[in-house]
C-alpha cells in the first residue's frame, strides 16, 4: 500500500508534463491582447484569429487565441476569470450569453482590462465597445433579397432554419427578416417556419429534411449560421431537390463551395470573419493606448481597413461597424480560401 | 478501486452487485486517500506558483473559487446517491429547469425571492420525482436520470424558450457574485462551506449516513436488516433535487441572468469530483471530505491551467487522464506486487500485442495529420 | 438490483418477449397519431430517412448494448466516433483514390484501438466502466482537437465515392442502412449461437458463477469494449460520409442516445437482460420521436421536453408490462 503515494506522484507528474508540452509561450512583449472565440475548433473564429494575428505583426503587440472547448457560458466565464487573473492588456470576446457574461467583464473593466465584443455581443454594462460584423438590419435584408433571387419573381414559400434559440443575433437577424417580408417588393415570398437546428450538423440535417416532408413546395431555406446553411445544402443535394429547393443564408466559402457548384445554394453572404478579428484588435490597441475612450464619434484608424467612426445606437450601445456584408457565388467564391 | 480483497490474486473485480467488504479497511484506505488529495493539492500549488506570478493571489482565487460552487453544491448530495450505489444525471437539467423557472416567474413579475422560493420547490419536487421512480418503480437510478435528463432541461426550455431572463436585483445576485463584508471570502463559497460540514456530518455522524453506507454494500441485507432502503433513497434524490435547484439560484445569481441552456454539461464534472474525491461507483465508500478535498483540486487544477494558458480540451484531458489514472495505477501496481505472482506467457504475448497496437495507432495518428496539416 | 436470484433463461427469454411487444405496441401507436396529424408521416422518402437516421444508432447501439449486458457502460463512444471520423476524413482528403472498402477497415481497426485502450483498462486495470469511459470521454474528444488542430474536413474535399460509401443505393435500400442490417444479423448470431456470446450473457447476469463456470471473464469483457470501438469506428466512417465533414465536435453528446436506445430497448442496465431485436426498436423508437416532432409541428422548444417524457413513459410502462410478466 505504500506504493500507492508512490504511484500517485508518479501520475501526477505524467499529467502535468503533458500539459506543460501543451502549453503555449508565456506572452511577452509590451502588450497582450487575447482573442476569445465561441469555442475552439471552428474554422470561422479560427479565420478571425488570423486577421488577428496579422493586426498583431502590424502593430507590434502578442495576441494569444484563447477559448473554451464548448461553446458554454460556465466554461467561458472560468477562461476570463483566469485571463483576468493573468492581467493582460485587452479582452475580445464573441459572447455565448450576451447577459451571463456581464459581470465578469464589469470585473474585468474594474481591473483597468479594457473588454470589447465582437462576432455576439455582451450586454452593454459588460463591455466599452462591440465591434458589429454588419449591422443587423444588413443582414436580415439581404437574406431576404438573396430569397427573392433565388424564387425568382413569382416568389413561393420561404422557411429559416436558425442555430440555437438561445442564440441573440440569430434571433435579432430573424427579427430583421420578419420586418423586411412586410415590404410590398416581397409580398410574394410567404415564411412558413423556423425551425432550429442547434448549430449541430446532424440536428440541423434532420429539420432541413423535416421541412421539405412539411412543405412540398418549399423553395428557399434561409440559414443564418454557417453549421446549418452546410446542413442545408447537404440535405437539399441528398434529396436530390437542386433546382427546386434553394438555400441561401450566412456561410463560409470552404464549406459552401461544393453546394455553390452543383446549385443547391447558389450565393450566400457574410462579412470576412478575418476582417473582424483584424478590426477587433486595432480597437483594443486603441483603447489599451488611449487613444480613444470609447465613445461614440471617436474617429481611428485600422491599418489596411482604413478610419472607422464609434457609433452608438439603442440596441448595441457603443459599437464599431465591419462594413456591408459580402454576397459569395460561383463567379467569386474561388478566389476565396477560409 | 479494487477492494484489496482477502485472497490474493482474486482476478474478479467488485462489480456493480456488491459483494460485502470488510469496512475496516475501507475506512484505513480512504483516510489514505484523503491524504493523496493533499499531497496532490500542495503540489498542484506548489507547481503553479513557481510557474505563474499570477497563481497565488487572493484577489484571483477569490474570483476563480466561486467558479466551482455550483458543482460542489450539487457533489455534496451526489456523493450520498453514489455511496448507496445509485447516480443522478439529471442535476445539470434540474438545475437549469430551476433557474429557468425563476427566471421565468421574475419575469412575469414575480417578486425575486418568492420566484427563488419557488424554484427551491420545484427543484425538490424534481428529485422526489426521481427518487420515486427509483425507489418505488424499483427503475435503475442511471435509466430514470437518464430519462429526466431530456426532460428537465426540455421544460427549461420550454419556460424560457429564445429569451433571457435578466435584471435580477443587486440584493440577489450577491448570493452569486457577492463577498462576506469586509473579506475577500465570496458568499457563495461560505454557503458551500456551511453545507459540506452539515452533509459531512449527517455522512459519518448519523445513523441516516450509515444507512447508506448499508446499502450500498449490500442492498439486500439492508433491506433485512430493516433499513427503510426506499424511503432512504427516495430522501436523498428529494435532497439531491433540492441541492442542484439551489445551485441553480447560484449560478442563475453569479451570471445575473438565466438562459435555458444555463449549467449545460455539469452533471458529468460533478461525478467526476465525487468519484476522483474517493467516493466508490460502486457504492458504499467514500468519505464527504475526500470529495470537497477533490473538487479543490479540480478547481485549483483547471485554474492552474487556465493562467498557463492551456486549451480547454486539454484540460479535459488532462483531468479524464487523473480520474482514470487514480484508480488504473494503484490498481495496476496492487497486482504486479500481490504474491509474487508470475507473468504468464500468454498475457506476455497479450501486452507485447497490445504494445504493438498502441504504437501502431499512435504512428498513424501522426503520420496522417502530419501529410494534411503541414501542407 | 440484485441478480443474486437470477431467472431461469426461458423465463427471461419471456419477458424480453413481452418487453419487445410493449415497445412494438408504442412505437405503433406513436406512428398511428403522428400520421394522423401529419400526413407527409407515411410515405416512402419519409420512412428511407427515418432507417437512414437510425442506421448509425443503431449499430453503436448493439456494441452499446453488449457492453452494457456485461454490466458496463460505454460513455465514450461519441468521442471514439469523432476522432475516427477526423482521421479517416484526414486520409480521405490525402489520398481521395483510396479504395473506399480500405477505408471502412481502417475505420473499424482504429475504433477498435480506441476500444481495446478502453477494454484493457476496464478489464485488466480494474477501473469501473462509467470511470474510465468517463475519462477517456474527455481524452478522445481532446485528441480530435489536437489532431485536427481546429481544422475541419469539409464537403469538396471528400471524394465522391467516399459520399456515396453511405448514401449509394445500389441495392435498392441505401448502403448505409444494409450495411446496418449486416451489423444487427452478425451481432444476433453472435450472441445466440456462439459460446463467447453467451459467456457475454454469463458475465452479466452472473460473473461469480461464470468464473466458476470457467468462462474468463476479463477477456470478455475486454472483448465488449473492443467491439464497442469497432463499431463506433465503422459509425465514424459512415458518419463522415453521410454528413459530408468532419468536425470536431462530431457526435458530441451521442453516447447517452446510444445508452438510451439499449435501454428503452430492453436492456437492463444492472446486466445480463438484452436482446437485438430490442435494441433495433428501442433505436426506431427513438429516431421516430425526434423524425415526428418536427413533422407534427411541436414547437422546437418542446421537442426535448416531449422526448425526455416519451423516454421515460416507455421505461415505465415497460417495466410494468415486465412485472406483470413476471407475476404470472
Amino acid at each position: 500500500m505504500k506504493h500507492r503515494t508512490l504511484y500517485f506522484v508518479l501520475a501526477l507528474a505524467m499529467v502535468l508534463s503533458l500539459a506543460l508540452s501543451g502549453c503555449g509561450k508565456k506572452a511577452t512583449g509590451p502588450l497582450t491582447f487575447v482573442l476569445v472565440p465561441k469555442n475552439l475548433g471552428n474554422p470561422y473564429f479560427d479565420t478571425a484569429n488570423n486577421g488577428a494575428q496579422e493586426a498583431a505583426k502590424e502593430l507590434g503587440v502578442t495576441v494569444t487565441y484563447q477559448g473554451s472547448a464548448a461553446a458554454d457560458a460556465t466554461q467561458q466565464i472560468q477562461l476570463i476569470n483566469s485571463l483576468i487573473a493573468q492581467k493582460v492588456n485587452g479582452l475580445a470576446i464573441s459572447a455565448n450569453d450576451s447577459d451571463a457574461l456581464v459581470p465578469v467583464g464589469k470585473d474585468a473593466i474594474k481591473a483597468g482590462i479594457p473588454v470589447v465584443s465582437w462576432d455576439s455581443a455582451i450586454g452593454k454594462e459588460g463591455r466599452v465597445l462591440h465591434i458589429n460584423q454588419a449591422v443587423l438590419h444588413d443582414i436580415g435584408a439581404i437574406e431576404i433579397k438573396m430569397a427573392l433571387d433565388l424564387t425568382g419573381a413569382d416568389g413561393g414559400k420561404i422557411a429559416i432554419l436558425s442555430a440555437t434559440s438561445t442564440a441573440p443575433n440569430q434571433n435579432a437577424w430573424i427579427e430583421v427578416m420578419k420586418e423586411e417580408l412586410t415590404k410590398p417588393e416581397y409580398a410574394k415570398l410567404e415564411l412558413v417556419d423556423v425551425v432550429y437546428g442547434d448549430d449541430d450538423d446532424t440536428k440541423s440535417y434532420n429539420e432541413a429534411q423535416a421541412l421539405f416532408k412539411k412543405y412540398p413546395d418549399l423553395k428557399v431555406i434561409i440559414a443564418p449560421t454557417t453549421v446549418g446553411i452546410a446542413a442545408s445544402a447537404r440535405a437539399v443535394t441528398d434529396a436530390g431537390l437542386i433546382g427546386k429547393v434553394f438555400v441561401t443564408g450566412l456561410g463560409t466559402p470552404n464549406q459552401m463551395r461544393e453546394y455553390v457548384k452543383n446549385g443547391a445554394s447558389p450565393e450566400f453572404a457574410l462579412w470576412n470573419p478575418g476582417d473582424l478579428g483584424y478590426l477587433s484588435i486595432y480597437v483594443l490597441h486603441a483603447l489599451a493606448t488611449g487613444e480613444i475612450k470609447g465613445v461614440a464619434g471617436e474617429k481611428f484608424t485600422a491599418g489596411k481597413l482604413g478610419e472607422y467612426t464609434i457609433q452608438e445606437d439603442a440596441d448595441l450601445g457603443v459599437n464599431v461597424l465591419l462594413g456591408p456584408p459580402f454576397v459569395y457565388n460561383a463567379d467569386n467564391i474561388d478566389q476565396f480560401n477560409w | 478501486m479494487t477492494v484489496p480483497s482477502s485472497a490474493e490474486g482474486d482476478t474478479l473485480s467488485k462489480s456493480l452487485i456488491n459483494a460485502a467488504a470488510p469496512p475496516r479497511t475501507f475506512l484505513a484506505r480512504f483516510q489514505r486517500w484523503e491524504w493523496m488529495l493533499v499531497g496532490l493539492i500542495v503540489i498542484v500549488v506548489a507547481l503553479n506558483t513557481a510557474l505563474s506570478p499570477y497563481f497565488l493571489d487572493a484577489q484571483n482565487l477569490s474570483r476563480t473559487s466561486s467558479d466551482f460552487m455550483e458543482m460542489g453544491i450539487m457533489m455534496l448530495a451526489m456523493v450520498f446517491i453514489i455511496i448507496t450505489g445509485g447516480i443522478d444525471l439529471s442535476v445539470a437539467s434540474n438545475l437549469g429547469m430551476c433557474a429557468s423557472f425563476m427566471g421565468w416567474l421574475f419575469m412575469a413579475g414575480v417578486d425575486i425571492w418568492i420566484a427563488a422560493l419557488a424554484a427551491l420547490a420545484l427543484g425538490t419536487f424534481a428529485g422526489f420525482v426521481n427518487g420515486t421512480l427509483v425507489a418505488r418503480m424499483k427503475l435503475p437510478p442511471l435509466v430514470v436520470t437518464l430519462g429526466t435528463y431530456a426532460f428537465y432541461r426540455g421544460v427549461a426550455y420550454v419556460l424560457l424558450g429564445d429569451q433571457a431572463a435578466r435584471g435580477y436585483p443587486e440584493a440577489f445576485t450577491y448570493i452569486g457574485q457577492g463577498k462576506l463584508l469586509g473579506t475577500l471570502l465570496p458568499f457563495s463559497v461560505a454557503l458551500f462551506g456551511v453545507l459540506a460540514v452539515v452533509f459531512g456530518l449527517v455522512l459519518h455522524k448519523t445513523t441516516f449516513g450509515r444507512y447508506l453506507f448499508a446499502i450500498g454494500n449490500n442492498e439486500n441485507a439492508s433491506v433485512y436488516s430493516g433499513v427503510p432502503v426506499a424511503r432512504i433513497k427516495v430522501i436523498i434524490f428529494t435532497v439531491s433535487g433540492f441541492m442542484a435547484a439551489l445551485a441553480g439560484l447560484v449560478l442563475a445569481a453569479r451570471f445575473g441572468s438565466t438562459r435555458p441552456d444555463i449549467g449545460n454539461g455539469l452533471e458529468l464534472s460533478v461525478i467526476t469530483a465525487a468519484v476522483l474525491g474517493g467516493v466508490d461507483i460502486n457504492g458504499g465508500a467514500g468519505t464527504m471530505s475526500g470529495a470537497v478535498l477533490s473538487l479543490f483540486l479540480i478547481g485549483l487544477l483547471r485554474f492552474g491551467m487556465g493562467l498557463l494558458n492551456i486549451q480547454g480540451q486539454v484540460q479535459g484531458v488532462v483531468i479524464g487522464l487523473l480520474l482514470i489514472l487514480s484508480i488504473l495505477l494503484p490498481n495496476v501496481a496492487h497486482t504486479f506486487s500481490g504474491s509474487g505472482r508470475k507473468l504468464q506467457r500468454h498475457s506476455l504475448w497479450a501486452i507485447i500485442a497490445f504494445v504493438v497496437v498502441f504504437i501502431a495507432f499512435v504512428a498513424f495518428f501522426f503520420w496522417s495529420r502530419e501529410a494534411v496539416l503541414i501542407k | 438490483m440484485s441478480a443474486q436470484t437470477a431467472p431461469r433463461p426461458h423465463r427471461l427469454r419471456a419477458i424480453a418477449r413481452f418487453r419487445e411487444a410493449g415497445i412494438s405496441i408504442f412505437i405503433l401507436i406513436l406512428g398511428a397519431l403522428v400520421a394522423l396529424r401529419a400526413p407527409a408521416f407515411l410515405t416512402m422518402t419519409n420512412f428511407k430517412d427515418i432507417l437512414l437516421n437510425i442506421s448509425i444508432l443503431s449499430i453503436v447501439a448493439l456494441a452499446q448494448a453488449m457492453v452494457i449486458i456485461t454490466h458496463g457502460i460505454d460513455l465514450s463512444v461519441s468521442s471514439m466516433i469523432g476522432l475516427v471520423a477526423m482521421m479517416v476524413a484526414f486520409v480521405m482528403k490525402q489520398s481521395p483514390e483510396f479504395p473506399v472498402i480500405t477505408v471502412v477497415l481502417l475505420g473499424m481497426a482504429l475504433g477498435a484501438a480506441l476500444g481495446a485502450l478502453n477494454g484493457v483498462v476496464i478489464s485488466y486495470g480494474k477501473v469501473p466502466p462509467i470511470i474510465a469511459t468517463l475519462g477517456t470521454l474527455s481524452i478522445y474528444r481532446g485528441m480530435v482537437f489536437f489532431y485536427s488542430q481546429g481544422t475541419w474536413i469539409n464537403s469538396f474535399e471528400l471524394p465522391r465515392s467516399f459520399k456515396l460509401l453511405s448514401k449509394g443505393t445500389p441495392l435498392g435500400l441505401p448502403n448505409m442502412v444494409i450495411i446496418a442490417l449486416v451489423f444487427a444479423a452478425l451481432v444476433y448470431f453472435f450472441l445466440n449461437y456462439t459460446r463467447t456470446g453467451r459467456d457475454i450473457y454469463a458475465v452479466g447476469s452472473n460473473p461469480e458463477a461464470a468464473q466458476m463456470a470457467g468462462i474468463r471473464r476479463q477477456r470478455v469483457v475486454f472483448l465488449v469494449y473492443l467491439l464497442s470501438g469497432l463499431a463506433s469506428g465503422l459509425a465514424a466512417v459512415l458518419w463522415a460520409s453521410r454528413f459530408e465533414s468532419a468536425q470536431t465536435n462530431t457526435a458530441l453528446g451521442f453516447e447517452l442516445q446510444t445508452v438510451a436506445a439499449a435501454v428503452v430497448g430492453g436492456v437492463s442496465i444492472s446486466g445480463g437482460v438484452g436482446t437485438v431485436p430490442g435494441v433495433l426498436l428501442g433505436a426506431l423508437l427513438l429516431g421516430l420521436i425526434e423524425n415526428a416532432l418536427p413533422l407534427v409541428r411541436i414547437s422546437p422548444f418542446w421537442q426535448l421536453a416531449a422526448q425526455g417524457l416519451l423516454i421515460l413513459i416507455a421505461v415505465v410502462v415497460d417495466n410494468l408490462i415486465a412485472r406483470s410478466a413476471k407475476g404470472k
